[in-house]
């Protein structure tokens, strides 16, 4: 189990209380698509991704990284128990989705840089780093039920 | 493969079968792909397009004035979020942030990328006296290369919000990924 201090639960709180899920969702999933084109190969049936104006105005991809984002909650909501709270969504994404693992650790670097790009001076080392043991321990346990 | 397709779409227009034993040898020796054809290599494969170049250059211009800030912000962050990467670094009397040795530091490390854009059209052969340094003298894991470029696009991001656009992200993170590479390259 991952050991959080009161410092980093309050980080994490305070940083999901002030997030606009429409913006940050849609913007890093479509960032991601973009800078890591082959990601794209899971969005077959999303619309047009042709280039990236086409991938910024696709309205499926901005609804579905707001779904994404809030796939977060579920950690927030539980961060003594991350690792069971996905053991459903880790099967889904194994066999359902049939998601290459590595693709996780790209969502959450372009995540990062979204975050680091809303929050200017609030986004400390500190805060940087809290949010990224956070969306580590996530993507830990979204691999863990691949097999 | 998308020969394939087109092959298998007209042989569905004439009415015959799209498995590969139906189609005629002489359509199959015309279309298969020859041994010269599948080992060119695509020029814009992983590495920068011209395009990617300019975008590159003119971020950089835009940036310049504050790089020395850069280098120190990236570094301190990297030191912070990844504490691994402090190991490197046990000759410094203060590692924390703001510290004279993390600003001066940070602003060499930019320096080394100025001068990386400079040479953005032959970057092995440009840093190649970096290289030497890195593998023989610094001898830093080059998986730390990937990780301390994220830093400096985490800041990027943070001090140029609008500047930042996907397309300038990713002309960067390839960039840096090649930077890397060259920096590499004398390892072994």
């Amino acid at each position: 189990m991952v050991a959080w201090s009161e410092q980093e639960r309050s980080i994490i709180a305070n940083l999901f209380s002030n997030l606009d899920y429409e913006d940050v969702g849609a913007k890093a999933l479509t960032r991601c698509l973009i800078v890591y084109p082959w990601t794209q190969r899971y969005f077959g049936g999303f619309g047009n991704l042709y280039n990236a104006e086409a991938i910024k105005m696709n309205p499926n991809i901005a609804a579905h990284g707001v779904k994404i984002l809030h796939g977060l909650d579920r950690a927030l909501k539980n961060m003594d128990n991350i690792k069971e709270t996905y053991a459903e969504l880790s099967v889904l994404h194994s066999e359902k989705l049939h998601v290459d693992p590595d693709n996780f650790k790209l969502l959450s670097d372009v995540l990062t840089i979204v975050i680091a790009a809303k929050l200017g001076t609030d986004f400390t080392p500190e805060v940087q780093a809290t949010f990224q043991k956070f969306l580590a321990v996530v993507v830990s346990a979204l691999g863990k039920q691949y097999q | 493969m998308t020969v394939w397709l087109l092959i298998s779409c007209c042989h569905h227009r004439l009415g015959l079968s799209p498995k590969g034993g139906d189609i005629p040898q002489v359509l199959m020796d015309v279309y298969k792909p020859t041994a010269a054809a599948s080992s060119k290599p695509s020029p814009d494969k992983m590495s920068l397009s011209v395009k990617n170049k300019d975008t590159v250059r003119a971020f950089w211009a835009k940036l310049s004035p504050k790089a020395a800030d850069i280098g120190a912000d990236a570094l301190c962050r990297m030191l912070v979020v990844y504490p691994q990467t402090k190991t490197y670094f046990s000759h410094w009397k203060d590692l924390s942030p703001g510290s004279a040795p993390v600003m001066m530091h940070g602003a060499v490390i930019m320096q080394g990328v100025t001068d990386a854009v400079a040479k953005i059209d032959n970057l092995t052969d440009g840093l190649d006296q970096l290289s030497q340094l890195h593998a023989f003298t610094l001898r830093v894991d080059p998986a730390n290369f990937k990780v301390l470029s994220h830093n400096l696009m985490v800041v990027m991001a943070n001090q140029f919000p609008k500047d930042f656009s996907p397309e300038v992200h990713v002309a960067m993170d390839k960039f840096l990924a090649l930077v890397a590479l060259a920096l590499s390259e004398k390892y072994r």
